[in-house]
Parts: C-alpha cells; sequence; structure tokens
C-alpha cells in the first residue's frame, strides 16, 4: 500500500502527461446535512493530471462531492460522511489520517476570491509557513515568487508584493487564491466554480491557468458553465439530485452523452 | 393649577385631532383621489399645532414667571431697605417674604415684609391666571386657524412631518448641548483654580495633600497639589483592571465564536453580559469584603505584608467588571470575520490555532483593539468600586500590593463635607475632572473611530 503510495507520488512529480491512473477514487459516498441526504452512493475516480469537472443543476450535490475529497465538509458540524474516498489508495476518512495534512495534498480554491486581509506576499507565504516549508527567509521568497508565477500573477504583482492582496481587481484575486494554494504544492487541487464571480477576460485568464496547472496536478473543478467545462476538463462527471447520472470523457459527454438528463441538461433544457 | 392647565391642553390637541381627521375625511368623501394628505395627518396636524404653541408658551411662563416676580417684589420694598443692600441680602428678603406668603413664620415679621408677603400672594394668582387664560386662548385660536386652512390640497402631511423634524433635532440637540454645558462649567471652575495653583505644580507636582481648611477655625494640612500621584494611581489600577480583563475577555471571546457549541454560547453569553450590569456598588463590597482580605490572606501566607486597600483588589474586581467589554467586542469583531476567511485558511491545511492567530486576530485587531479602549476608558472613569476599595493616599508607586488613590476617588473625597468655591481644595476636583473627562472622551472617540473604520471594511 505504502509503496504504492510512493510510486504514485513520484510519477505525479516527474508529471507524466498521459498517466491516468486515478489520484482519488470515491466509492459509494453518502452525505448527510443532519436527517438530510445530500449525496447518494456517488462512485468516481479523479484522474492523475487530469481536469476533472462536475456539473449538474444547483443543489445536485457537485459541491458537496468536491468538499469531500478535502473534508472540508468537517467544518460543518450537522454533516455526515459515508463510503469510502481515497487518495493514492489511503482512505482519507481513516481516523489515522491527519486532516490537516491531507488539506496540504488537497487544496481548494473557493467561488469567491477569499484573499486574507494581509500582503500579497503573506498570502501566498500563509501555508508555506504554517507547514514550515521554509526553512530560511530566502527559500520563503522563492516558494511565494514561483508560486505566483505558476498563477501567472508574478509580472502584474511584483513591484507591490507587500501591499495588501484584497486591493487586487477579483480576477487577480483568484489567482492569488490559486498562487496560495499552490505555495504548499498540493497533489490535488480542488476548485468550486472558481471563475463564477469573475468577468469574461478574467475568466478566460483562469482557465488557461487551469490548463496550464494540469501538468503538475490533479484538478477537479466544479462548474456551472457548460463551455467551461468543455473548454477545460478532460472528463465530465453530471450530477442531479445527490445522484451521479453520468461520468465519462468530456468529448464523448457533450457530443454522445448516454442518459437523457445529461443531454438535457448540456444541450439547456433543464438547470 | 399647572397640571389641569397642561390637562387641558392635551384635551383641546386630542379634540383637535378627532375634528381635523373628521373634516379631513369628508373632504376624502366629497373630492376622492383630489385629496392631498390622508385624515390622520390632518388630525396629527392639527393636533400638533394646537398643544406644541400652548405647551410652549406655559413652559417659558413658568421658566420665568419667578425671577419677574421677584424683581417686582424687590422693587416693590420700601427703599430703605434695598438701599445698598448687597446681593445676599436681598435674596435673604426675599425668601423671608416666600416662608411668610407660605405660612412658614419663625418670628414676627416686620410689617414691610408682610405687606410684601400679601402682594406676593395676589401676584402669584394673577400670574398663574394671566397664564391659564393665555395658554388657553392660544390653545383655541391655534384650533380655530387650523381648521380654517384645512382644505383638500392642504398639506398636512409635510406640515406634520416638518413639526416632527424640529421636534428630532431639538433632542438630538439637547444631549450636545448638555455636554457642552458640563465642558463649560468644568471648564470655568478649572480656571479659577490655576489661578490659585499654577498649572505646572498641578500637573508635574509629585506631592498631593488637598485637604486644607476651609474655615479658618479647621486644622489642617497646608496644602499641596501636584496631581500626579493620583494620575499614577489611576494608571496602576486601570492597568490591573485590563491585564485582568483582556486576557479573559478575549479568550472568552475567541472560545465562544470558535469553539463552543450554539447550546452552551447561549447559555454562557448572557451570564457574560449580566456581569456589565450588576451595579458597581456591589462590585465594590465585593472588592472590599471578600477580594481585599483573600488577597492580604494569600500574603500574609508567603510573608508579604499587603496594604488593607491594594490597588490589586480594586483592580482586579474593576477587570472583572469590564471583562464583558472586551468580551462581547471581541465576540462581535470575531463574528464579523467573513467564514470564507476560516475556509481558505482551513483548506490550506491551518490548524484551528493557526487560523486563529494568524487569520482571526488580525483580521479582527481592529474591533479588539476599539474594545480594549472602551473598557480602558471606562476603568479610568470607574468611581464606586475605587471609593470602596482604593485607599485614599495618595501614594507614587508602580507596586500593586500598596494603597493608591485614583482621579475619582479624589473628586468624591473632595467635594463631601465642607465646600466652598473660593477655595483650592474645592476647586481642584474640578481640574481633576476635567482632565478626566478630557481622557476619556481621547480614548472613546479613538475607540470609535477604529471601531467604525473596521466595520467599513466588511460590510
Amino acid at each position: 500500500m505504502n509503496m504504492l503510495t510512493d510510486a504514485a507520488v513520484e510519477t505525479a512529480l516527474e508529471g507524466a502527461p498521459e498517466s491516468k491512473a486515478a489520484k482519488m477514487r470515491g466509492e459509494k459516498v453518502n452525505v448527510f446535512y443532519g436527517g438530510k441526504q445530500a449525496l447518494f452512493d456517488v462512485s468516481l475516480d479523479v484522474g492523475e493530471n487530469q481536469v476533472t469537472a462536475l456539473i449538474g443543476p444547483s443543489g445536485c450535490g457537485k459541491s458537496t462531492f468536491l468538499r469531500c475529497l478535502n473534508r472540508m465538509n468537517d467544518t460543518i458540524d450537522i454533516a455526515r460522511v459515508t463510503g469510502k474516498i481515497t487518495l493514492d489508495d489511503e482512505d482519507i476518512y481513516n481516523p489515522r489520517i491527519d486532516v490537516v495534512e491531507l488539506r496540504a495534498r488537497v487544496g481548494m480554491v473557493f467561488q469567491k476570491p477569499n484573499p486574507f486581509p494581509k500582503s500579497i506576499y503573506e498570502n501566498v507565504a500563509y501555508g508555506p509557513r504554517i507547514h514550515g516549508l521554509a526553512s530560511a527567509k530566502g527559500d520563503l521568497d522563492g516558494i511565494v515568487e514561483t508560486s505566483l508565477q505558476k498563477a501567472g500573477l508574478f509580472n502584474e504583482v511584483k513591484d507591490r508584493l507587500h501591499e495588501p492582496g484584497t486591493g487586487l481587481s477579483g480576477g487577480q484575486q483568484q489567482r492569488l487564491c490559486i498562487a496560495r494554494a499552490i505555495a504548499v504544492s498540493p497533489e490535488v487541487i480542488l476548485m468550486d466554480e472558481p471563475c463564477s464571480a469573475l468577468d469574461p477576460i478574467a475568466t478566460a485568464r483562469v482557465e488557461e491557468l487551469i490548463d496550464e496547472l494540469r501538468e503538475n496536478y490533479t484538478i477537479v473543478i466544479v462548474t456551472h458553465s457548460m463551455q467551461q467545462a468543455a473548454r477545460v476538463s478532460q472528463r465530465t462527471a453530471m450530477f442531479h439530485l445527490g445522484n451521479l447520472v453520468e461520468e465519462g470523457p468530456t468529448d464523448k459527454m457533450f457530443t454522445n452523452p448516454e442518459d437523457k438528463r445529461t443531454q438535457d441538461y448540456i444541450t439547456g433544457r433543464f438547470g | 393649577m399647572t397640571g389641569y392647565l397642561f390637562l387641558a391642553i392635551l384635551v383641546l390637541s386630542l379634540i383637535a385631532f378627532y375634528t381635523g381627521r373628521r373634516t379631513a375625511s369628508q373632504f376624502v368623501a366629497a373630492h376622492r383621489n383630489d385629496v392631498h394628505s390622508r385624515p390622520i395627518y390632518h388630525g396629527a396636524f392639527a393636533a400638533v399645532w394646537v398643544g406644541l404653541p400652548a405647551l410652549v408658551l406655559v413652559l417659558l411662563w413658568l421658566l420665568f414667571q419667578g425671577s419677574i416676580i421677584d424683581r417686582l417684589l424687590l422693587a416693590s420694598l420700601p427703599a430703605s431697605l434695598t438701599e445698598g443692600a448687597s446681593a445676599s441680602r436681598l435674596s435673604l428678603y426675599l425668601s423671608e417674604i416666600k416662608n411668610v406668603a407660605s405660612g412658614r413664620i419663625f418670628s414676627e415679621p416686620s410689617p414691610e415684609v408682610s405687606a410684601a408677603a400679601e402682594r406676593y400672594q395676589r401676584w402669584q394668582m394673577i400670574a398663574q391666571w394671566a397664564m391659564v387664560v393665555v395658554a388657553l386662548a392660544v390653545a383655541a385660536l391655534a384650533l380655530y386657524i387650523t381648521r380654517a386652512r384645512m382644505t383638500a390640497r392642504f398639506r398636512a402631511r409635510q406640515g406634520f412631518e416638518r413639526t416632527l423634524d424640529i421636534v428630532m433635532i431639538l433632542s438630538a440637540v439637547a444631549a450636545v448641548l448638555v455636554t457642552i454645558g458640563i465642558i463649560i462649567s468644568l471648564t470655568y471652575e478649572a480656571i479659577q483654580f490655576f489661578r490659585l495653583v499654577p498649572p505646572h505644580e498641578f500637573f508635574f507636582g509629585l506631592n498631593w495633600e488637598p485637604q486644607i481648611a476651609i474655615r479658618e477655625d479647621q486644622v489642617a494640612g497646608t496644602g499641596a497639589f501636584g496631581a500626579v500621584p493620583v494620575f499614577t494611581g489611576t494608571l496602576l489600577i486601570a492597568t490591573i483592571a485590563l491585564l485582568v480583563a483582556v486576557p479573559i475577555g478575549l479568550f472568552s471571546a475567541i472560545y465562544l465564536v470558535e469553539f463552543a457549541n450554539d447550546r452552551f454560547r447561549g447559555i454562557v453569553k448572557p451570564i457574560l453580559e449580566i456581569l456589565a450590569g450588576v451595579p458597581t456598588v456591589v462590585y465594590g463590597f465585593f472588592a472590599v469584603l471578600t477580594v481585599a482580605p483573600a488577597i492580604r490572606q494569600a500574603g500574609g501566607l508567603l510573608g508579604i505584608s499587603i496594604s488593607p486597600n491594594s490597588a490589586l483588589a480594586a483592580g482586579g474586581v474593576m477587570g472583572i467588571m469590564i471583562i464583558p467589554f472586551i468580551s462581547s467586542l471581541s465576540d462581535d469583531a470575531l463574528r464579523a470575520v467573513p467564514q470564507s476567511m476560516r475556509d481558505g485558511s482551513f483548506a490550506m491545511g491551518a490548524t484551528r490555532a493557526e487560523t486563529i492567530t494568524r487569520v482571526l486576530l488580525p483580521a479582527a485587531l481592529p474591533g479588539i483593539v476599539g474594545g480594549i479602549l472602551l473598557a480602558a476608558s471606562r476603568a479610568i472613569g470607574e468611581t464606586m468600586i475605587v471609593v470602596m476599595a482604593a485607599g485614599l493616599t495618595a501614594t507614587l508607586t508602580a507596586n500593586p500590593l500598596e494603597g493608591v488613590t485614583t482621579v475619582t476617588v479624589q473628586i468624591v473625597t473632595l467635594l463631601i463635607g465642607d465646600t466652598a468655591f473660593d477655595n483650592p481644595k474645592t476647586l481642584s476636583a474640578f481640574a481633576l475632572g476635567l482632565v478626566l473627562f478630557v481622557v476619556t472622551l481621547c480614548l472613546n472617540v479613538l475607540a470609535l473611530r477604529i471601531v467604525r473604520r473596521y466595520r467599513e471594511k466588511y460590510e
């Protein structure tokens, strides 16, 4: 088991582009909010170095599933998760797993940009600092710079790294949040409708970025935009009323879906 | 008599309301949509214009009636009595006349005084009836005029709302005027004080012994008005109070916002806020009878001698009193930090502790600092606890186990007993009060400014 984990990590670091091994795997995942069930027996694999898009009408459970992948549902008192979710074949709901460590490996970007009310530099340095990733001051500068570069933000902010991150535009703030997530070198990045609060130009910029990030990271993205799912993802999963309706290669999903509900949804007949 | 008059004005005003409303309802019946204001505004307009002028008139009348009659009385006294008499002599005559008039006779009054008392009674009667007649006449006239003005297109609502505006403006200005009055009276007496004692002695002198003789026959010290030990005493007690209140208040706020479940919070938060509602006298008891002896005993066990009026006891109890200020404002500030900040931090793999110390506290800091400043200003101005539990002698010390005195304690003791407003002992209380007022005002302004700037950031 452990050897397999290490091997998987190594392939991730080498960035083998065509590796389609399942990085994360959900098996019969059920989620309850109090007495209400939000997800029903969802089994879904997330391929390594791929972008997996989760689509479906509002309230279909796609964000809930996303939040299971790094156990963000733990912060909601009434939420309860059953079933099994693995990261590199390790059960992330196993009591032995430290949720802090898990979230360092599975990062998250939210719907609304949420930079901390600190400087741009401090926003990106936040993760490396709390995880002790930089031993010397120079290391931290390096991590901040590469993270901002990977997020395509460095050239725009390099002269004002010590100004507040909340002063950036919406699109820049979202890329700052992506840089912040990248800074702790996660293996998986979860994105919960990352472009829904952005204008079309900023959206295009972030989508471009997602495509670049695929080389080094496994990405799961929840989106309401069919076009966005088609543009950025390799695999798409369609949710409806808490059930996984259909899952497959994005091309096939958008040209030749098997389920009638998927077809109706992507052609705009409902949702 | 005056009471009946108020009642009469009220009744007239009510009549105006109902007749006004009825008249307006007739307009509605006759003209339908052409009526400008709804009947109730016609009624309210009439009621206000019948009631208010009469009421204001009566109040002004009552305000000036006394002094006018006094002046007339003095003028009517034979010149032999008033010629060259001092102001206090004249006021003595007046009170004698009034005593005789109301039947409180201690000795046989002189014929002049008896005559004046009779005049006084007569004038008083005339003035009162005149007031009743004039007020009712004004009300009746107003009723007639408002009825005459009422038509379908009459803008009763605007008229009524404008009157309400004026009433609200007056209410708002009242508080400001009172504050200005306080400042003026404080400043006036403080200036008197600084004429007798030079400001540099007051602000920089290290010796505070204000209990000097007011009358020649009293035995007392020669007096010294160096207020530094008083200021440092206040500072020491306030610092102890903050040392107690800031950690407890802040930690309880963090616990209540970030860790406690709803049920626990629902129980504990109101109880914490009860602390703010306990009368300060009760805290004073607590400090004197429970805390101070306990501290002395503890000190005795350790072989340290502790003064019975230690700054520690007073400051500690005061700290308990101001806990709610800090906890409740910090609570608000932490709660105002958006959930997305917490999510963002947790999603980075931060622990709760890291999230609180690195994200939540910095984000909520302005609100927390504002709360601490408000609590500090409360601690500096607090009187009852220190009067009961702190000492009276002004010692220049930073040792919390000794007794110190505070500005508020000194003001209270200076104004108790014999007072004379040409004596630096009494006047020094106003100088202290002015300093206290300025300091707490600055702290409050600063705190409110910080809190407000912070609020704008999130909402």
